[in-house]
């Protein structure tokens, strides 16, 4: 059966709770922001914890990804998490911030009522803190066989598109593969091991709704599967949780309805 | 078989699998058309049950009986069953991971879904055909 509780040895528990920080006149600082952040450490024996950080908001940017960096740099170097770009184009820093997968670059602080609770992405194996390992998501993106795949000889100069099937691709390819939808899915969730989740998805439907791509029917065919496409059930946390504003629920459905259009 | 988080396997042979099964859209299309149907024959089979309720037993018995009110009942019968058996198939295959355990359900499911819907529909037959 589905597993509904975690097992034992990842259960959370109540973490260290870091002295508050001193401002800049050596003082106590008064403007403080308090964050509790998943803590799992692979080296020890230890069972996950939460840890109580207080950041300094006069000292700090305005974004969540702003504050672990400080915290990282002021309080407590061990926090482990990824990042990259800081402005929603790379897609490392997602995470799970107040309940939500988003990007921690691209979440206000001010946008969060009490105390910042962040996460690792949900259900996916830990590697270190806030880190996911992100191998078997690789790896469904990899499946789907994201390039442009023609038998016609290359033309000489580029392949051709009319402006109107370029805009088919909009909403699509701006995707950053951040897997903040995917692991918000509860059907990834429960089977994320047959199940391609909605980021492949979105990539899948970005190729074969390309109107270059020679491939459209092999595309189709391998994804005529009952778990691979069809354990999306429409609950839409996807295109609720993309950062991007992208909607990879209704990219689903309409590789459901090209499989359906080629059946009649 | 499907997910042994320990296997050596490369991450893209486990992704790939078995392979995709070519199947998965008829059951799909089934299950929409069933939920089609089913809006106006439930609606059928409840102003039937209503007017049913009003009536004694010669006269329900011949209200069952006329072939309109019978053939009503049995194709909402028929939907239900169908689309029952695709939904809770659906069910089995999101939360039972384990195989055998699940092939064992989806054969229950089936049996259930096919007996359940045989006995109603002989039920109707019977009156409607006087047995």
């Amino acid at each position: 059966m589905a597993q509904f509780q975690l097992p034992k040895n990842s259960r959370l528990t109540e973490g260290k709770t870091w002295p508050k920080p001193q401002g800049a006149d050596g003082k106590l600082a008064n403007n403080l922001r308090e964050f509790r952040i998943y803590r799992w450490d692979p080296d020890g024996e230890s069972n996950p914890r939460i840890d109580t950080y207080f950041v300094d908001l006069d000292d700090c940017g305005p974004m969540v990804l702003d504050a672990i960096i400080w915290i990282k740099n002021k309080i407590d170097p061990t926090l482990t998490f990824r990042r990259s770009c800081r402005e929603g184009i790379c897609g490392s820093c997602a995470m799970n911030i107040d309940g939500a997968n988003t990007l921690a670059c691209t979440r206000g602080m001010e946008e969060i009522d009490g105390p910042v609770r962040i996460y690792p992405l949900p259900h996916m194996p830990v590697v270190k803190d806030l880190v996911p390992d992100l191998t078997r998501f690789y790896a469904q993106h990899a499946s789907i066989e994201p390039w442009l795949k023609t038998a016609t000889p290359a033309p000489e100069g580029e392949w051709k598109q009319a402006p109107v099937d370029r805009e088919k691709l909009d909403g699509l390819y701006e995707c950053i593969l951040c897997a903040c939808c995917s692991t918000s899915c509860p059907s990834y969730w429960w089977n994320g091991d047959r199940y391609l989740g909605p980021a492949a998805l979105l990539q899948a439907y970005r190729w074969l709704i390309d109107s270059r791509d020679e491939a459209t029917g092999e595309r189709l065919d391998n994804l005529e599967d009952p778990f691979r496409l069809y354990r999306c059930h429409t609950i839409m946390n996807c295109s609720n949780a993309c950062p991007k504003g992208l909607n990879p629920a209704k990219a689903i459905a309409e590789i459901k309805k090209m499989m359906v259009a080629r059946q009649f | 078989m499907s997910h042994n988080p320990n296997s050596i396997r490369t991450p893209l042979a486990r992704v790939r699998g078995l392979g995709a099964a070519k199947s998965g859209t008829g059951h799909f299309w089934l299950q929409r058309l069933t939920a089609v149907a089913n809006i106006p024959l439930t609606f059928a089979m409840v102003v039937i049950v209503l007017m049913l309720a009003k009536l004694d037993y010669a006269g329900a018995r011949a209200l069952v009986a006329n072939p309109l009110v019978g053939i009503l009942l049995i194709a909402f019968l028929v939907s239900a069953f169908v689309h029952m058996r695709l939904g809770m198939q659906v069910i089995i295959e999101d939360y039972v991971h384990e195989e055998g355990r699940k092939i064992a359900l989806i054969l229950l499911n089936t049996f259930f879904a096919v007996l359940m819907g045989l006995a109603s529909i002989y039920a109707i037959l019977r009156i409607g055909l006087g047995g």
